[in-house]
């Protein structure tokens, strides 16, 4: 589904990301992990489109979409729940979701979808008419998945959806991650917690300074002894 | 006039001049929200659709349709001068906008003065905004009332459009944040675009009435406005809608009380005054009133 | 001082000399116009420079010192008659005192350069933009001012009866002066730290460098050559009104730099000449004129729209302008001639 060819990409003069190639198939949830600074969220970035890789391709459904504007690529089905959620912290949760919908229909498509993202995440059901700015931690990041949603992607990236949250919210984050997958989305996961995001994964990256050190399934890169030391506290 | 009376025309004169700094305002304050930039051309906006109107009438029309096509001029102007001298410079640093919007402004209002003349032009309004209401000794311009009267229209529109649009609230949400508006597959070129037309209609009616009231138009008339709506921006907050007009009623207020409560050698320079209260702001709340930004100070 | 930097300001010192000495003895009086004019221009474009491009800081009012330090400087040399006829409430001392151009421009200088220090203390904490229109405030402020202090400016009226004081000489003087001390600042230590400010204020703080303080020794230095070109100024075009020193001049200067580089000595230089050279051949094509068959009309404002359009295209295609922060080094062509001739000789 998504295949990103040897992307090279520079912050002024600093190449953060030196030939990385990775591989999404449809229906997989496939992991990114790497400590701070590997260029994980470089590497999403680039693929929604608000950085360019010079050089590198990227194919979405065998489209080419490297260098496409960010609000065509989320049009063509590719969601991102960014670092730091980036939330509009002034506009009312409902209002947040609306324009996640922002290039989706009104009226039917817009209701079923806050229907599901209701669902799975009924406290932003309550607190729909409150302004972002003052939900809590764990509620802002609910309501940026939630928003992401409401794009109805095909490909969900998410960025450190776990980051700074409770361990019961990020079991909570992680059981909704998977029922998404049971709904045939496909996931591009980037985590730092290595131990959680590799027990929801199909497929795994291990990325290091710019690079993509390490891949295989799941069960490989939880059993691989670098991988333990390094990000698993072995 | 009675002590009451008095107070009631002075702040009746601080509605009407809070009104024209809050039509001009809000341009400014739009812009700056999602871009960072401090369009310097707004006040070149407002004269380009004063001209207008003058030339139309001049053509024979009559003055509200007149007034239309000014508002609409502002508004081409506004999108014309986006498309040309801000969206290719995008990335650059916040200097070069500003200076760049500096040269927009110069390259117009001098367009003026060779095309037409340096000279101020007659701005001729129907007879019955030159008139007044008379209540007691008071005496309420019609002009002005109208002009209070356009802008809270105007501003119950504005609200509406900026929390029940689609487009309305994608403008507030790149204000807040422009990464997670591009996330959203918000398309920022067209709500940039958006921003610029509705500040730049409003900059074309703070225009008829800035003209109404002075009685002619000149190629330089747009730096009155700028600066005020700018000074207005930052007592309520830059970045902020409500914010700018809030900042903007405070002015004029402010300006109304200089004018009655100072003698007069002192009243003639009530516009220092203004610029060390704004200089006062911004080092002690640089945020303003209402303002969210935060980077303002280093 | 390096002594490369000593050979390379003798050369340029002796080079501009020698054109001021052949215009000043050989020269019909427009040729030394024109010259005095590209020299105050080339004054008002170094200092803006320095308290403008070297920091980042955008101080678009800055012209307002150039207004203060002419009507400081008249009103010090006006003789003691015209004082008396045309500006009768002057107070006190200043109605008995008529000093002589060096000091007056002297004070000239001083005057700005303290009102830069009251403003600039608590200005220059902002951002860039709100310094920019908080400057632009201070020339509205300014001008304000000197129209309605009537009795020690005479108000809106034209300002006449100025002693025709400034000359080729002392253009050159103030000129090198100017430009030697910026030169000189841009290379030190206080230089330094204000591209740092600059380029990446954050980093720059972490270093332990004062923004506040970088960005004020800028502009009051700035101030105080604007304020002696202001000095200049007056005494060369000898009628003057508040108007004079607004946003015409001020979009002159600024066009200056931009188009030469902002970060650049050479660059306010180049742009001075430049520029001057430009509006004045374009000023004189303004009241219309022949092109072969072909009669132009007259086309006032021409000059401004000009400089807005060069001003744009700079912006779009080359923002750094001409030469950016760079310096041209007078003695590189020589340079080359030596080596050549070395290598040459080494065959």
């Amino acid at each position: 589904m998504l295949i990103v060819e040897d992307l090279h990409v520079y912050y002024g003069n600093l190449h953060a990301l030196k030939g990385v190639s990775i591989e999404v198939n449809e229906g997989e949830l496939v992991t990114v992990i790497g400590s701070n600074g590997a260029g994980k969220t470089t590497l999403l970035r680039t693929i929604s489109g608000i950085l360019r890789p010079r050089p590198g391709m990227i194919t979405y459904q065998g489209q080419n979409i490297t260098g496409l504007q960010p609000h065509n690529i989320v049009r063509l089905g590719i969601g991102h729940c960014p670092e730091g959620r980036h939330l509009f912290a002034p506009l009312s949760v409902m209002d947040n979701l609306r324009m996640g919908a922002f290039q989706r229909g009104g009226g039917e498509e817009f209701g079923s979808n806050l229907e599901r993202v209701f669902k799975l995440f009924p406290i932003l059901k309550e607190r729909s008419h409150q302004s972002a700015g003052t939900l809590s931690g764990g509620e802002q990041q609910m309501l940026a998945i939630g928003r992401a949603l409401m794009g109805e992607p095909k490909l969900l990236l998410l960025d450190e959806p776990s980051l700074g949250l409770a361990p019961v919210l990020v079991t909570r984050i992680f059981e909704v991650l998977g029922e998404l997958k049971r709904e045939g989305v496909t996931i591009l996961l980037v985590e730092q917690n290595a131990r959680m995001s590799l027990n929801v994964a199909d497929r795994g990256y291990v990325l290091e300074t710019g690079e993509a050190k390490l891949q295989g399934s799941a069960a490989e890169l939880s059993s691989n002894a670098d991988v333990i030391k390094a990000y698993l506290g072995g | 006039m009675s002590q009451g009376e008095m107070i009631i025309q002075q702040l009746f004169n601080a509605l009407t001049i809070g009104s024209l700094y809050a039509e001009a305002a809000i341009g400014l304050a739009m812009v700056f929200s999602i871009l960072g930039l401090i369009n310097f051309a707004h006040g070149a906006i407002l004269m380009v659709g004063a001209y207008s109107i003058v030339f139309a009438q001049a053509a024979g029309l009559p003055f509200w349709a007149s007034a239309l096509l000014g508002i609409a001029i502002s508004t081409l102007a506004g999108v014309l001068m986006e498309r040309i001298a801000y969206r290719p410079i995008r990335g650059a640093p916040d200097v070069s906008l500003l200076l760049t919007s500096f040269a927009v402004t110069v390259l117009i209002e001098n367009g003026i003065v060779v095309f037409v003349s340096a000279s101020p032009k007659g701005f001729p309004i129907p007879q019955i905004l030159n008139s007044f209401v008379s209540v007691g000794n008071m005496r309420f311009p019609v002009i002005d009332l109208s002009i209070i009267g356009a802008t809270l229209v105007l501003l119950v529109i504005l609200s509406l459009l900026v929390t029940r649009t689609k487009i309305g609230i994608a403008m507030r949400a790149a204000a807040s944040d422009l990464v997670g508006a591009r996330l959203c597959g918000i398309d920022i070129d067209k709500v940039i675009v958006f921003a610029f037309a509705l500040g730049s209609a409003m900059a074309g009616v703070a225009g008829i009435g800035w003209a109404g009231r002075l009685g002619d138009v000149d190629p330089f008339m747009g730096l009155g406005p700028v600066l005020k709506g700018f000074v207005a921006c930052v007592f309520g907050g830059f970045g902020s809608i409500p914010g700018a007009v809030l900042g903007a009623y405070i002015l004029g207020g402010m300006e109304v009380l200089f004018t009655a409560f100072l003698p007069t050698e002192l009243a003639l320079y009530r516009n220092a005054y203004v610029f060390i209260v704004l200089i006062l702001v911004l080092l002690l709340r640089p945020a303003g009133i209402l303002g969210t930004t935060a980077r303002e100070k280093i | 001082m390096k002594r490369r930097e000593l050979i390379q300001a003798v050369f340029v010192l002796s080079a501009l000399g020698l054109i001021v000495a052949i215009t000043h003895f050989f020269a019909g009086a427009y040729p030394k116009r024109v010259l005095i004019t590209i020299g105050i221009y080339v004054i008002l474009a170094v200092s803006l420079g320095l308290g403008n491009g070297f920091t980042g800081v955008f101080s678009i009012g800055h012209v307002a010192f150039m207004g203060i330090g002419a009507y400081t400087a008249a009103v010090l040399t006006l003789p003691l008659q015209v004082k008396a006829t045309s500006m009768p409430d002057l107070p006190g001392f200043l109605g008995l005192t008529q000093l002589p151009f060096l000091p007056a421009t002297l004070l000239a200088g001083l005057l700005p350069a303290i009102v830069a220090l009251l403003v600039g203390i608590p200005m220059l904490r902002l951002s860039g933009n709100y310094i920019a229109v908080a400057t632009l405030g201070l020339l509205v402020i300014t001008r304000e001012v000197l129209v309605n202090a009537e009795a020690l400016t005479r108000g809106a009226r034209t300002f006449t009866g100025i002693l025709p004081l400034t000359n080729l000489g002392w253009v050159f003087v103030w000129g090198a002066i100017t430009t030697f001390v910026v030169w000189r600042l841009k290379r030190s230590t206080y230089g330094r730290r204000m591209f740092a400010s600059r380029d990446d204020p954050i980093a720059a703080q972490a270093l332990g460098i004062s923004i506040l303080r970088t960005r004020l020794l800028a502009f009051v230095v700035s101030a105080f050559f604007t304020g002696i070109a202001g000095a200049l100024f007056a005494h060369f075009v000898l009628a003057f009104s508040a108007r004079t020193f607004y946003l015409a001049t001020t979009f002159q200067v600024i066009g200056m730099i931009v188009i030469g580089g902002m970060g650049s000595v050479s660059g306010a230089f180049l742009g001075a000449v430049l520029l001057s050279g430009f509006s004045e051949m374009v000023r004189v094509l303004e009241p219309g004129f022949t092109l072969g068959p072909v009669h132009v009309p007259p086309f006032y404002g021409l000059a401004q729209i000009s400089v807005a359009i060069l001003f744009i295209l700079v912006m779009l295609l080359r923002p750094s302008g001409l030469l950016g922060d760079r310096e041209i080094d007078p003695l590189f062509w020589l340079d080359r001639i030596r080596r050549q001739g070395k290598e040459e000789a080494m065959q």
